[in-house]
């Protein structure tokens, strides 16, 4: 079975963080997600830095540019990933736009993924039809699950569509924009969250864009598996550096 | 084979929208409603009244008299550099408002590199009172403040992208990041034929008014309705698609496309797609563009910031691959010495964008009887620092 739907089958809340490989220094990769399963996080996005991150924020695009500045590649990425599973038995995902992994070549990353024991890949910017028509058997191949974006503005009809062909989770975007910490969740997001819940989708779901603190987490989460931090992570490990992760962690919950 | 966009949104293999899920109820939006909103016979109204009336169209198509003694052939040039605004990306600005105002949109975004689809999207937004942002480059708000002074005047906010390079590409991405910001009360102007489908095809049909204009110009003047070679430089395509379109399908009309090879193309320097392009995604389109081994995209180079995008169209992309355009690269020299050329033989002064697609006549030789149409894409005012620093005028 793959690691993600075993973890959703352990009933509790999820906790998701996301983090910019090769950021802040280059071979922070694989002590960040050693630090990120000590302190009991659920699962890991490990992010695949691009010059052109469209979907993300500042502190997103800032951590990507630092990423590449300190010479990280996706070969590099796979090769600090080469033996991971030795130490991380938690879901891995990696999570990055579609241009690196054309020019890398979508069968030969896909097989680099299933070699390491990446569980799944979250890609902003394949769209859900084209990785149907032209991608799946591959990933299915490989036994990589690709996760899908929803918003606030996806059409009922779409997200019951994207539910059908979705495995491992839907990542719900909190709210329209781009990623980013908030403080707080006002109603909106909250009938939101309360709409999907309604739906009772078979894929679960994980809240993402705007988590921040255990307020927000807690607020994602009422009405969902579970969320997603990636943002405040990244201006936390910038400021306090990778020691002091588990006390993030336990900030949240 | 077909060179207009097919109904998946593909030239060939490339076009598509790959886009993130946030943008995908805006691009289906627009996708669904382009075609039925500016085919609508109101619409072509008030978009051909505007033109003439506000744009200034037709733009004449210009025999170039002693430009053809020299080189022995038979050149003209279509005058874009005379619409309002001072090149063709009004146009699209004008389809676009529209289109923008039929959709109820009350907030319009742009990017913009050199400043002149900035200035042509903040002069519409003026005519129609609808709010604009502008995003553009802190390195571009520097390198071109008449055309930033110029969106202000017009009522324009506008905003430096600080991310990546600082330049159009970056731009690019500030607007499309607003987009997700603002799904619901927001059009994003795209200035060329870049982009999530239905974009190129909705900007190359606005554009389409240069060809459409020169098969009956030339049908008065030369008795025959297309040219033997139709000419332009393409930044991200626009200009170029608006002179090809009616005449794509034609195999009698040669397609001749140029970049620009700023120092060079071996250079590190240079924005030459084409020659130094790969096939991956910017933007939301699957094209040609400049990228690192590991499918970073690089920055391009050249003098005149138009020209300065590291890819291409779709529908130029595939008339690369298709051979049905002959692509060439001109470096920034040529160009400029071009902008001196036209100036002193033909009295134009034209945009260094412009002045590269001339160098062809240095590059080809061409019959007396055949007959080629060059798109004047834009005057010179613009670069006229440029121009001053670079002749020690
Ligand atoms: C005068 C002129 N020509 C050409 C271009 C290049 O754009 P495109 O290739 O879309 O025509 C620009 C862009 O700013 C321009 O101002």
């Amino acid at each position: 079975m793959n690691r993600i739907d075993q973890k959703f089958q352990e009933g509790k809340k999820l906790l998701s963080i996301y983090f910019s490989a090769g950021h802040p220094n280059l071979e922070d990769t694989v002590p960040v997600l050693k630090e990120l399963q000590k302190a009991g996080v659920d699962l890991i996005e490990i992010g695949l830095p691009f010059s052109d991150p469209l979907a993300d924020g500042p502190t997103i695009q800032q951590s990507s540019t630092q990423a590449l500045r300190n010479g990280m590649t996706t070969e590099k990425l796979f090769s600090q990933l080469e033996n991971i599973r030795e130490e991380i038995h938690i879901p891995l995902i990696l999570m990055g736009y579609f241009n690196p992994m054309m020019q890398y070549g979508i069968e030969r990353f896909c097989s680099r993924c299933a070699q390491i024991g990446i569980d799944g890949l979250i890609i902003p910017d394949l769209p859900v039809d084209v990785y149907q028509e032209e991608y799946k058997s591959l990933f299915d191949q490989y036994g990589l699950y690709n996760m899908f974006l929803i918003t606030p503005q996806t059409s009922e009809e779409r997200i019951r569509f994207i539910d059908r062909v979705s495995k491992g989770f839907i990542y719900m975007v909190s709210s329209a924009s781009v990623t980013g910490a908030k403080n707080t969740f006002g109603s909106e997001q909250t009938d939101y969250f309360k709409r999907i819940a309604a739906l009772q989708l078979k894929t679960p779901t994980l809240v993402g864009f705007g988590i921040s603190n255990a307020k927000t987490f807690t607020a994602a989460t009422e009405h969902s598996f579970g969320a997603i931090i990636g943002s405040a992570f990244i201006k936390f490990l910038e400021e306090k550096g990778v020691g002091e992760i588990d006390s993030f962690i336990k900030s949240i919950r | 084979m077909n060179y207009n966009v097919d109904e998946k949104g593909y030239y060939g293999v490339f076009g598509g929208a790959y886009i993130p899920e946030m943008l995908y109820p805006n691009v289906a939006e627009l996708k669904e409603q382009y075609l039925k909103i500016s085919e609508a016979p109101d619409f072509q109204k008030e978009f051909k009244d505007l033109l003439k009336a506000y744009v200034g169209r037709p733009t004449p198509l210009y025999f170039a008299q002693r430009l053809s003694e020299r080189y022995q052939t038979k050149i003209y040039l279509k005058r874009e550099d005379l619409c309002h605004t001072g090149a063709h990306k009004v146009n699209n600005t004008i389809g676009q408002i529209l289109l923008a105002k039929r959709l109820g949109k009350n907030r319009i975004i742009a990017e913009t590199g050199a400043g002149q689809h900035g200035v042509a999207t903040a002069t519409v937004c003026a005519l129609m009172g609808i709010e604009c942002i502008v995003y553009m480059g802190e390195l571009d708000i520097k390198r071109q403040a008449p055309n930033v002074a110029r969106m202000k005047m017009l009522g324009a906010e506008v905003r430096p992208a600080q991310s990546g390079s600082k330049t159009l590409k970056d731009a690019t991405n500030e607007a499309i990041r607003d987009w997700i910001n603002n799904p619901v009360d927001t059009h994003y102007i795209i200035g060329s034929v870049v982009g999530p489908h239905p974009y190129p095809d909705m900007v190359a049909r606005f554009q389409s008014v240069i060809s459409e204009e020169t098969k009956v110009q030339l049908m008065e003047v030369e008795g025959r309705d297309y040219p033997d070679h139709v000419i332009a430089c393409v930044g991200g395509g626009s200009n170029a698609a608006g002179l090809y379109y009616h005449y794509l399908n034609d195999s009698r009309v040669n397609i001749i496309a140029v970049e620009a090879a700023g120092k060079g193309i071996d250079s590190g320097a240079s924005a030459a797609t084409s020659a130094l392009g790969k096939e991956g995604i910017i933007h939301g389109s699957k094209t040609l563009l400049m990228q690192t081994p590991d499918g970073q995209i690089t920055e391009p180079y050249s003098i005149s910031a138009g020209l300065d995008y590291p890819g291409v169209g779709p529908m130029h992309a595939h008339l690369f691959r298709s051979k049905r355009a002959e692509f060439i690269s001109v470096p920034d020299q040529e160009a400029m010495d071009w902008g001196l050329t036209l100036s002193q033989m033909e009295g134009i002064i034209p945009a260094i964008e412009t002045a590269h697609a001339f160098a062809v006549l240095d590059l080809r030789s061409f019959g007396p009887e055949e007959v080629l149409v060059f798109n004047c894409s834009g005057r010179g005012d613009k670069d006229l620092n440029t121009y001053i620093d670079y002749f020690k005028l």
